[in-house]
């Protein structure tokens, strides 16, 4: 499970830990994510798991979309950068959620017989839920394809450039937007992947982001802001709390032990754990 | 310059004067309770989001988690009264009181976090709050608490029949925190805010006590919110954790503060007055339908106001390098 929060973390880590961009529409991206690999498989019968890359291509296009019409204008903000982030991608969060009402009904989906669903998998005496597995291995993987493209590649370094310095990137020749489009169409494509991973065992509705959303934010900010291996290693700890505090507490607070954490991390080390900024 | 600021800030009190009079006349003409019940929350939230502008706003100190403060004022007002019996005008003082101590003691470790770590923490903080109220079975748990009506009393200040006692306190609580902000904006807690939000460090280093500064910001506007929290209660006659705990409310707070433009004296109550109308409008006319229209509408006009202009509506008015003072 921890892995699973890694994995919808690991696309806010772009955005939000590594470009410095608030986006408290996350959430809604997953949803819109978890839609599409329902609808493809309602209409056209692909199970999630083959659906995956084709709802991260879809969320890719929307990810970079939403930067270019929306957030780079709210990026130009010379006042209150933070709020007007803040502000922006929450009124898109509403509308999305809106919209999915609107399209979709607020009724409550879900996809039954897929490949994953309700399947364990035994290695040596210990039951594992193949679903959950599979995220885990695809988080691991998403993890370390990210790790590999921001330190190893010209592009990696260009987005770390844009950001400690649009104006010395302009200089050199680096299209500052188009960095930042494709890194949020990117990021979407990371969450993407994810709601097409988690459709498969989730329920799906218009307000499912949000129950995510928060946990993500603290997954990265606990692992710290411009570390890819922070937000990996908060996803793994956001997953050990919440399992050991379901041990101890009724499983309604579950959510109070991540937060404990967090809380306690940050007071301690103010930057989180591996962060840079 | 002294004397132009001078003149201004009488000019602030005056317009204040003016505009809180016609507010207090507008019952004498709307008679219909759907409006009413639209004006009583347009001024609560005006006060609110004043109270959220002192620490978010004038001090900067971005706070996503004012929903705790509001769902404390609301819980010690009706634990007070449905257990032991307090009228509820002690309990919003208890409650205004029990706030600002916990602001000042979460001040503590938080305060040293910059941020997005602030803000995140600020966040979470309210989230614990909520899923606490939602599990403390002596305080309802997650049925809430239904406050017993036994007709119109001042004394238990509730009321059946007429809105209008809600409607001037409402209007009491905007009034009073505007004034505190008109107050402290001019006082030597308002430019050492000031100062904390433009650079902590260089406050730091000209005496300013940055760390004290911050910890009043938080008890004056954790206590006014919570007396809007109280106020809640009294006014809707149910609370439950999410009701009055939940992240909307402190987005709420946030918005018309931003909307109208943040760190600004008139800021918050120019945002609430067209947006919280504006938001049950597309409610009342777009709610029913249950497919989210008038979250689509909602959302859309945020998106686009805090697009076209990030300083706040009010820098529609203002006119470049007149005033001496931030504004």
């Amino acid at each position: 499970m921890g892995l699973l929060y890694g994995l919808i973390a690991v696309g806010l880590a772009l955005i939000f830990g590594l470009m410095d961009v608030t986006n408290f529409a996350h959430g809604e991206f997953l949803m819109i994510a978890m839609y599409l690999s329902f609808f493809l498989f309602a209409f056209f019968a692909i199970d999630p798991l083959l659906s995956a890359p084709l709802v991260a291509a879809a969320l890719f296009i929307f990810g970079a979309v939403v930067y270019l019409l929306i957030v780079r204008f709210a990026m130009r903000a010379k006042a209150n950068a933070g709020m007007v982030q803040i502000f922006t991608t929450f009124g898109l969060a509403i509308v999305m959620r809106g919209l999915a009402q609107f399209f979709f009904t607020p009724d409550y989906r879900s996809i039954p017989h897929s490949w994953l669903g309700g399947k364990t998998i035994s290695i040596a005496g210990i039951f594992l839920p193949e679903p959950q597995l599979v995220g885990a291995l695809v988080s691991i993987l998403a993890f370390a394809g990210l790790y590999f493209f921001i330190h190893r590649t010209d592009f990696g370094r260009a987005l770390e450039a844009t950001r400690e310095d649009p104006g010395a990137v302009a200089l050199v020749g680096i299209d500052k937007n188009r960095v930042f489009a494709f890194g949020w169409g990117l990021g979407a494509a990371l969450v993407g992947l994810a709601g097409a991973i988690m459709a498969s065992f989730f329920y799906i509705y218009p307000d499912v982001g949000a129950s995510f959303a928060l946990i993500a934010y603290v997954t990265v900010a606990l692992g710290g802001f411009g570390s890819v291996f922070g937000a990996f290693a908060g996803g793994i700890i956001v997953g050990l709390v919440e399992a050991t505090t379901a041990l101890v507490l009724p499983p309604s607070l579950k959510s109070v032990g991540i937060y404990a954490v967090y809380l306690l991390v940050v007071f301690i080390r103010p930057r989180g754990l591996f962060g840079s900024i | 310059m002294d004397k132009e600021f001078a003149a201004r800030r009488r000019r602030d009190l005056i317009i204040a004067a003016v505009l809180a009079a016609i507010a207090a006349a507008t019952p004498l003409f709307v008679k219909d309770v759907v409006v009413q019940n639209i004006l009583i929350l347009t001024l609560m939230y005006a006060g609110l989001s004043q109270s959220w502008n002192i620490l978010s706003g004038y001090c900067g100190q971005i706070s996503l988690g004012h929903a705790l403060y509001f769902g404390l004022g609301a819980y010690t007002t009706e634990l007070l009264f449905t257990k032991f019996g307090v009228l509820p005008w002690f309990g919003m003082l208890a409650g205004g009181v029990v706030s600002a101590l916990i602001a000042m003691g979460l001040g503590y470790p938080f305060f040293r976090l910059r941020g997005h770590y602030f803000v995140i923490a600020t966040i979470v903080i309210a989230e614990i709050g909520l899923l606490l109220f939602h599990n403390w079975e002596w305080a309802g748990a997650a049925m809430g608490i239904t406050i017993p009506i036994r007709g119109d009393s001042w004394l238990k200040f509730q009321f059946l029949r007429t809105k209008l006692p809600y409607f001037y306190f409402a209007l009491a609580l905007c009034c009073i925190a505007w004034f505190v902000t008109w107050w402290l904006e001019n006082s030597k807690w308002g430019f050492w805010w000031r100062a904390v939000k433009d650079n902590p460090d260089a406050a730091e280093s000209l005496g300013v006590d940055v760390f004290n500064s911050k910890m009043g910001a938080a008890a004056v506007s954790a206590f006014l919110v919570a007396i809007g929290g109280s106020f809640y209660a009294q006014f809707v006659s149910y609370i439950d954790p999410e009701s009055v705990m939940g992240f909307q409310f402190s987005l709420l707070m946030a918005l018309p503060a931003v909307l109208g433009g943040i760190g600004t004296l008139w800021g918050p109550v120019l945002g609430a007055a067209i947006l919280i109308p504006l938001t049950e409008l597309t409610r009342f006319k777009f709610g029913g339908s249950g497919r989210g229209v008038d979250l689509i509408v909602y959302g859309t006009l945020i998106v686009l106001i805090s697009l076209a202009l990030p300083r706040g509506l009010l820098s529609l008015f203002s006119r470049p390098k007149k005033t001496g003072a931030t504004r």
